[in-house]
């Protein structure tokens, strides 16, 4: 009755008639529709977030490019492998041949000499352009491609006698060596020379006449006096020669009957294939012959001649491996026991924290001393290391896990999983510990920086030893680098980057991370 | 409170003696060596023999603690200085170590608290960027490295400082004087920059959690300028974690940094433990690591106490 009423109190176009309703969705299934967009779970939901943090992105390309560099150096590296060393050139500077005529990275090193020295320095160039001993100037000499002094800086007087400052090529300033060959060598170096035209033999040096300051030193090809200035005999008697005087230096080789220089000297041995002969040798060119290319270490050698860029990426290897292993490890560890920790609570929480406490009592230094002393020979430096690490690296990590659990264990999800009937382990892998995930992987991130600055202490310090002929980690190379910067601070000042590089883009990194995971943070941004 | 300190300490005594013994073991079954000179051998073996060095290890321990307890005998060097007592040698390195590490902390607290205050009053101002970027690289680059940059610089470029600290006979004589002090200067350089960018951090991140409190706001509402209601209020709440930071750094000073000692050849605590391996002169390692752990520890204990102290809320919540 009521309804009819109504229906005649409506407007008159709303009056439809029964007959052209008709259902909609009859016999169709009814479902939500499918979202456009795509869901947005916990870690893209961090990595979009990651990706607004310059400084961290910045930071992950960084660790990226240094990973890259470890792995890849010694890879395209086809000249030589990691074991490749010279001792003569052990300690030199960066050297490129592209990058040596803009005047970087020439091998160079600027030094104080006084006038003998510089002339001794000087003349290894002049003896190099001397290969006959028909004589060279001074011009030829200063511009030879052997010429170890690049460029004097300065002059100045010191106590009444001219001081030089002059850069010198660290690799030419080897010079001239003697070397004991056989004869078969000898005979392919002659035939290396007449093939490439590179003079590697030089004519050996009369060291008996009173004229040759040092018999060992192969440099003193010139004629010297007893205090090895060089000296000219032309006029019938000893008359010293100084830098300016123009007067060319005077050679001191060791002539045959018809006034030939000699280029071999037998020396001992039987037969013709066991017998030695006394060559002098310039060592830049008998690289060259040894190795087929010049020397040429972009970050120069270090303390026992390898190649310092190819120390460096093993060094960048072992160092992260150690420290993503000990990262792991204290990852699984720590995860698992602050879970059983945080989870059960009670007596089980206290006893386990009492075990952590007093573990995390023990000074990481003596531990790794102790574990070194005791292991490292029956185990290996490395594996000692990581365990050192581990034992005490697993507790933050735990009493992060801990705390998180506390936070969730009585959330209502974790009710309702159990109520259905879960077990503890499937609560604890599968509802909880995701939830925390996000601020464990955020600490096991921020332990790499902290086990590499701990490796690079040990080292340092002395108290672990990881350097081999394949093998070293960045401590190593600091350490070694230690005693001797002073003088090669290319030694001190390439590892140190690389190592300060490392600590300060994994900071970043970690701390990107932890504001990407932490939720707390949502909305914060502008 | 009195029951809770006295908890903690009982707790720290017995961790204490667990790390202790576990130690006592693997140090001891380390063999010993003997000094080249052939009547200091049979001197030093006959010494051995007497002080129980033979016997077995539990009684071996059992000596120990009685010599400890006893007599606060933590046995003998037996080669990094000749028979004197180790407990001496150890004290004997520690005046230099804590010198240099106090000079450190004293010049770190001042700069550090004063940038931290600056970029939490100026944040996401530029002097908060040029704060904040500094102290990340600062935190984050490794001790040595400062301290070879101190060491370029303040002696082989500028030629300002020695390139060690003096030794004793150098400086006078004693640790005090003005020469022993001067040559203090680089190292102290090279540890506080690491100290003062902590120190930066740690109190800009308290300072702007508490000046965006609710009690800020009311102290502004009620009529104080913005520099009243940050020193009267903001700044006594953030130094509540701060000042324990600060006593706990007080007592890390008695550890203080072995890599800075042994590269500027400091004669303190943590040369001497290096020292005390090359030489393997384990009585003294063994008394230098009871140091370490002890020192640790205590750091830890203060550090919780110090907070009941400062905080009452925190003592309460304590009850």
């Amino acid at each position: 009755m009521d309804n009819e009423n109504k229906q005649t109190n409506l407007p008159e176009e709303t009056k439809i008639p029964k007959e052209k309703f008709a259902f909609a969705n009859v016999g169709e299934k009814l479902s939500d529709k499918k979202f456009d967009t795509k869901p947005i779970g916990y870690f893209k939901d961090a990595w979009i977030r990651f990706r607004k943090n310059k400084a961290s992105v910045v930071a992950a390309v960084i660790i990226l490019a240094i990973v890259l560099y470890a792995i890849f150096v010694p890879l395209f590296n086809f000249r030589y492998d990691a074991s490749f060393m010279d001792t003569y050139y052990s300690k030199k500077g960066p050297r490129n041949l592209i990058l040596r005529e803009i005047g970087i990275a020439d091998g160079g090193m600027t030094r104080d000499f006084n006038e003998r020295a510089l002339i001794k320095e000087i003349a290894k160039g002049i003896g190099a352009e001397d290969a006959d001993g028909e004589g060279a100037t001074w011009e030829e000499g200063k511009d030879s491609y052997y010429q170890p002094i690049l460029k004097i800086k300065n002059e100045y007087m010191q106590a009444g006698k001219t001081v030089y400052s002059a850069k010198i090529d660290t690799y030419l300033e080897v010079g001239f060596l003697y070397r004991s060959i056989q004869q078969s060598e000898y005979a392919n170096i002659v035939a290396w020379q007449e093939e490439t035209g590179i003079q590697v033999l030089y004519p050996l040096v009369d060291t008996a006449n009173g004229y040759c300051y040092d018999a060992t030193d192969a440099n003193y090809w010139y004629k010297t006096d007893a205090k090895a200035n060089p000296v000219t005999t032309k006029n019938g008697e000893d008359k010293s020669i100084s830098l300016d005087d123009g007067v060319p230096l005077e050679d001191n080789y060791k002539r045959d009957a018809d006034g030939n220089v000699i280029y071999y000297e037998y020396t001992g041995g039987g037969d013709a294939t066991t017998a030695q002969y006394k060559v002098r040798i310039l060592y830049y060119n008998y690289y060259r012959y040894v190795n087929g290319f010049e020397p040429e270490y972009i970050f120069g050698t270090d303390s026992q001649g390898y190649d310092l860029a190819l120390r460096l990426a093993s060094g960048i290897k072992l160092s992260l491996l150690v420290a993503i292993s000990v990262s792991l490890i204290n990852f699984l560890i720590g995860a698992i026991y602050g879970a059983i920790e945080g989870y059960y609570g009670g007596a089980i929480d206290l006893f386990l924290e009492r075990i952590a406490d007093i573990l995390s009592g023990v000074p990481f230094i003596v531990v790794a001393t102790l574990f070194q002393i005791h292991l490292a020979a029956s185990w290996g430096p490395i594996p000692s290391l990581l365990f050192a690490f581990v034992l005490t690296g697993w507790i933050g990590t735990s009493s992060r896990v801990r705390t998180q659990f506390y936070r969730f264990k009585n959330q209502e999800y974790v009710m309702a999983a159990r109520t259905l009937g879960a077990r503890d382990r499937r609560i604890i892998w599968k509802h909880i510990f995701p939830n925390s995930l996000g601020t464990i992987i955020t600490s096991s991130v921020l332990v790499i920086p902290s086990v590499i600055f701990s490796e690079s202490m040990l080292s340092f310090l002395g108290i672990i030893n990881l350097g081999g002929s394949t093998m070293t980690s960045l401590g190593t190379l600091l350490s070694d680098a230690s005693s001797i910067w002073t003088n090669y601070p290319h030694l001190m000042i390439i590892p140190a980057i690389v190592i300060s590089l490392l600590m300060i883009c994994f900071n970043l990194f970690g701390n990107g991370l932890r504001d990407a995971f932490n939720p707390s943070l949502r909305g914060v941004e502008e | 409170m009195a029951k809770y300190v006295l908890k903690r300490i009982l707790l720290m005594f017995f961790t204490l003696f667990v790390i202790t013994t576990i130690c006592f073991v693997l140090i001891r079954i380390l063999p010993r060596e003997l000094p080249q000179d052939k009547n200091q051998q049979a001197l030093i073996l006959a010494r051995w023999e007497a002080l129980g060095y033979n016997e077995p290890l539990l009684i071996q321990y059992g000596i120990y603690l009685r010599n400890i307890f006893t007599a606060w005998d933590f046995g003998t060097s037996w080669s990094i200085s000749m028979l004197t007592p180790a407990w001496e040698v150890v004290m004997d390195r520690l005046l230099p170590t804590v010198l240099v590490n106090l000079y450190s902390l004293i010049l770190s607290i001042p700069f550090g608290i004063g940038l931290g205050v600056l970029a939490a009053i100026k944040k996401n101002k530029w002097q908060d960027h040029v704060i904040s970027t500094l102290v990340m690289l600062f935190v984050s680059i490794p001790s040595y490295v400062y301290a070879f940059l101190v060491q370029y610089f303040l002696y082989f470029k500028l030629g300002w400082f020695p390139l060690n600290v003096y030794s004793l006979a150098d400086a006078g004589g004693s640790w005090f004087t003005w020469k022993m002090f001067y040559s203090m200067i680089p190292p102290v350089f090279a540890l506080s920059f690491g100290t003062i960018a902590g120190l930066t951090r740690f109190t800009r991140a308290e300072l702007t959690e508490t000046l965006t409190s609710d009690y800020m706001l009311l102290a502004r509402t009620k009529g104080l300028t913005r520099a009243q209601a940050t020193t009267r209020h903001a700044l006594k709440n953030a130094m509540v974690p701060i000042l324990p930071m600060i006593i706990s750094s007080f007592i890390g000073i008695l550890g203080g940094s072995m890599i800075i000692e042994q590269i500027f050849s400091i004669p303190g605590v943590g040369q001497l433990y290096i020292r005390s391996i090359t030489f393997r002169d384990y009585d003294v390692f063994m008394m230098d690591s009871i140091f370490y752990t002890f020192v640790g520890l205590l750091a830890g204990i203060v550090v919780d106490i110090s907070y009941g102290f400062i905080d009452p809320r925190i003592r309460m919540g304590e009850k």
